[in-house]
């Protein structure tokens, strides 16, 4: 941000172009890294052999196996799960008025988790493969729902409100995680392990194709909501004044957040701080208008999330590094960066 | 459209049991400048905040074109009013000229014309230099401006102001009095929240002055800014006298 002086923005659609290239060469290098490396020719022989533009011949079941079934989807879903987040912290923050507002941190993602962890233990199986993630769903909107309507409704809804609410809305879902944690049993007590590190290990193909439609309904629908979040950030009266729908634009984000929160919830598991680290970062290259913050966030959000996860399953083999540390390692002393760099401003950001 | 005109009929607004407005009848007419005058707490943002549609009336109604504000979408109500609030903190870094072109919104998209109004917008509130600046940045005056700029941007028959000089410098206040004067006389409705009495008297056609949640006087500069109405309603002696320069009355703080 200039200090008084005058913004220089690059263009954004050059940004974007760029970060698209980076984040293809980051997802076709992850196919080849790993504990067993994989030349670069023999990645590109397995997808056309699986495609059925090349001979099979000569891949061994190894490599086809590690890379056609392990880490292909793998970095197809973690790229998913990282545009998610960082989409979903981009809009929470414009729908706060607010740059710290991450799901993480205002308790989004506990009360996604929340969800999850609630139809693990409780054994729903209503909807099938979809119990998880509606679950998680559902607890994501209730917790954004309930931040919302408390943090707005003190006087000064500063950064102060807005973090208090949600460190108590992420305590009360803390609790209730570990109420569940103590009654449940075995295997599923190895489940819930899985969401509160947050991992991709688990991911499939399968994961991949239940995915793929709740992320792109999700991220096409927020896209369309860029020009309405620029004018909330004028302040909610002052953008109803410009013609804004308040109450529907608030209605539809909570809902789109939690749906793109939620859905990260249940492939990956809690992985904190996306959400903060790239819209920010993003604000700081291209400027806040979202024409530009929600994609550029959700490409950008994803190539950290390939690089992240390539490193956590490459750096201490045989072993895995959890994803969900990875991101908070990174995420938390930035965290604090923002927060004392707004701090002589006073709370109101 | 047929001259949009704002009418107040009865309209109160009870807030915990308590009654901000009460019995409000006002009507607003076009190329009419009214400004609102009273002392603190006697309802001046709540009447305009009414007025925005920002609140509903708990009692009453309030109208712009003869339908009831809440029949009106958010999008065709702004290409019909304006509001600039005392309040102009922008949540992120956007420029000047980003803020300012913000106001197109409700509008159907034209680029070159909308450029047009914006810098056109920008150069009469004093802006136009601050254009690629971040809002974050400005002064409280500066920010002020930038927001006059956006409501002009807006290009709406009926203009509300909260207080709209209440950070600025005494030429600001002129000029931004001046061209508020300029679009009444143009044909606009505007309805401006003032403190400052003498402002009041020098640029609106018509002064409310509210007491207490009500109207207690209704006319022109001269018809409301006497002696005894104000020292009833402001418990504050004071004199009125000929501005020296301008055909308008002046108001001076006395002693008892």
């Amino acid at each position: 941000m200039s200090r008084g002086g005058a913004i220089r923005r690059p263009r954004g659609g050059l940004l974007l172009l760029v970060a698209l290239l980076l984040l293809v060469v980051a997802i076709i290098a992850s196919f080849g890294t790993g504990p067993l490396k994989v030349a670069p020719g023999t990645v590109l022989h397995v997808i056309g052999a699986q495609l059925g533009l090349a001979d099979p011949a000569g891949l061994s079941q190894r490599d086809l196996s590690v890379v056609w079934n392990l880490r292909i989807p793998r970095a197809l879903l973690g790229a998913l799960v990282g545009a998610a987040l960082a989409m979903a912290g981009a809009s929470l923050q414009g729908l706060f008025g607010n740059p710290l507002a991450d799901p993480g941190i205002v308790g989004v993602t506990q009360g996604a988790s929340l969800g999850a962890v609630g139809a693990i233990v409780l054994g729903a199986t209503a909807l099938g493969a979809w119990t998880i993630p509606v679950a998680a769903f559902l607890g994501g909107g209730a917790a954004t729902t309930l931040i919302y309507l408390l943090a707005r409704a003190g006087a000064a809804r500063g950064t102060a409100t807005l973090l208090l609410v949600g460190i108590a809305v992420g305590a009360g879902c803390s609790a209730a995680i570990g109420f569940f944690t103590y009654i449940a049993n075995d295997t599923q007590l190895q489940s819930l392990v899985f969401w509160q590190m947050g991992s991709l290990a688990q991911a499939d193909w399968r994961d991949l194709g239940a995915a793929l439609p709740v992320f792109v309904v999700g991220t096409l629908a927020l896209l369309r909501l860029a020009t309405p979040l620029d004018m909330l950030a004028l302040g909610e009266r002052q953008a109803q004044h410009i013609g804004l729908d308040v109450r529907r634009t608030r209605i539809a984000l909570i809902a789109l957040s939690a749906l793109l929160v939620g859905a990260a919830v249940a492939f990956a598991g809690s992985v904190a701080f996306v959400g903060l680290v790239v819209p920010h970062f993003v604000r700081l290259l291209a400027g806040p208008a979202h024409r530009w913050l929600l994609p550029l966030s959700g490409v950008l959000g994803a190539l950290l999330i390939v690089i992240a996860d390539t490193a956590a399953r490459t750096l201490d083999p045989p072993s895995e590094i959890p994803l969900g540390l990875f991101s908070a390692a990174l995420g938390a002393p930035f965290f604090l960066w923002l927060v004392m760099r707004k701090a002589p401003r006073g709370g109101a950001a | 459209m047929s001259a949009p005109l704002m009418a107040l009929e009865q309209a109160g607004l009870r807030i915990d049991n308590r009654a901000i407005l009460d019995g409000i009848d006002l009507r607003f007419e076009a190329a009419t400048l009214t400004a609102l005058v009273g002392p603190n707490g006697a309802g001046k943002s709540t009447l305009l905040g009414l007025l925005a549609g920002d609140h509903a009336p708990t009692s009453g109604r309030v109208s712009l074109g003869g339908r009831p504000l809440h029949a009106w979408n958010a999008r065709a109500l702004a290409r019909e009013r304006a509001v600039m609030l005392q309040e102009h903190a922008v949540r992120f870094s956007f420029s000047v000229e980003e803020v300012v072109a913000m106001g197109r919104l409700p509008h159907p998209p034209d680029p070159a014309a909308d450029a047009a109004l914006v810098a056109r917008a920008m150069a009469i509130a004093d802006v136009s230099h601050l254009a690629p600046r971040d809002v974050q940045t400005l002064s409280g005056g500066e920010a002020a401006r930038t927001v006059f700029a956006r409501v002009l941007a807006q290009a709406t028959p009926v203009l509300l102001l909260d207080e709209p000089t209440a950070a600025l410098d005494l030429r600001h206040q002129e000029t931004l009095l001046r061209r508020a004067r300029e679009l009444a006389d143009a044909g606009a409705c505007v309805v401006v929240v003032l403190h400052d009495l003498n402002l009041a008297a020098g640029y609106a056609d018509r002064i409310v002055m509210l007491a207490d949640g009500q109207v207690a006087a209704d006319g022109s500069p001269r018809e409301v800014l006497t002696q005894a109405t104000i020292e009833r309603v402001y418990r504050q002696p004071v004199r009125v006298i000929a501005h020296p320069t301008r055909d308008v009355p002046l108001v001076v703080t006395a002693d008892a």
